[in-house]
């Protein structure tokens, strides 16, 4: 049995806003610039399960195709983004994302 | 009724996994964190009839990922002691910043109309078969438009991972 037939999609809509939140919670709590990719990571998770829940719901599969698409996106991401955070590591020897504030008016 | 508890339960541990990898002081304890939390968004996804879908989240967010993740902590060696921290005041306002997100969007949610599901439900949409034929009928030029993306970020990486860019 699936547990879109039992549980009611409101307590998946809550679940995955709560979880996307503690994501937002995460890149504004912490300075740790692996961190926050790791909150980034948490925000995209909600949303796959939240597109999972939908597809499951209204019996679509093309709600589960988009998250294997996030997915590729997801992980090009973190690649691109950890290469960045080494190179950041480099010229400032910390991941403190306040060192870079040069954009910053 | 144990899909029901089962739903309860995973949904528990996902939100306190993933508030320890907020809240958690060692960076390698928040990577370890993350990735209870994805094992249990992975059994969501079991409980949602996407058994496939489970399948590759584990493979590639905690298999690939988070070794990415891992090695990469353990290369700039961070620790306790090294963790930069925000001004309390700058916390407290973190925290009431998410937490009146969380409000608006509870709020916005609550005022949408109901979603009908029109079709009947069918069990199987997360089966390696129909998934595939959705992937490939319907979305054949994305899926091949992100081999390309997967290779631009794979030359980006290596570019950006070089000593020095002469």
């Amino acid at each position: 049995m699936s547990a879109i037939q039992v549980v009611p999609i409101e307590w998946y809509l809550l679940l995955c806003t709560v979880l996307f939140t503690i994501g937002v919670l995460g890149v504004l709590f912490r300075r740790n610039a692996i961190i926050i990719f790791m909150s980034i990571e948490i925000m995209l998770n909600a949303v796959n399960l939240l597109l999972v829940a939908f597809s499951s719901y209204l019996s679509d599969s093309k709600g589960q195709v988009f998250v294997f698409f996030i997915m590729a996106v997801a992980a090009a991401e973190v690649a691109v983004g950890l290469a960045i955070l080494m190179m950041v590591y480099r010229n400032t020897k910390s991941s403190d994302i306040d060192m870079l504030n040069k954009l910053k008016w | 009724m144990i899909t029901t508890y089962l739903f309860y339960f995973l949904s528990f541990l996902t939100i306190m996994f993933a508030l320890m990898v907020v809240f958690s002081k060692n960076p390698v304890h928040s990577v370890l964190y993350l990735v209870m939390a994805f094992f249990t968004i992975a059994g969501h996804y079991v409980l949602l009839n996407a058994q496939f879908l489970a399948a590759v989240h584990v493979i590639v967010y905690a298999g690939a990922i988070m070794v990415l993740f891992l090695f990469v902590i353990m290369l700039l060696n961070l620790n306790k002691e090294t963790e930069p921290h925000k001004s309390p005041w700058l916390k407290f306002s973190a925290v009431i910043a998410a937490g009146l997100l969380l409000v608006v969007l509870v709020g916005s949610l609550k005022g949408a109309t109901n979603i009908m599901a029109t079709n009947n439900f069918d069990a199987n949409i997360g089966l390696i078969e129909n998934l595939g034929k959705t992937l490939f009928q319907d979305f054949l030029l994305p899926f091949e438009i992100s081999s390309i993306l997967l290779l631009a970020a794979m030359v980006g990486a290596v570019l950006l991972g070089k000593k020095s860019i002469k």
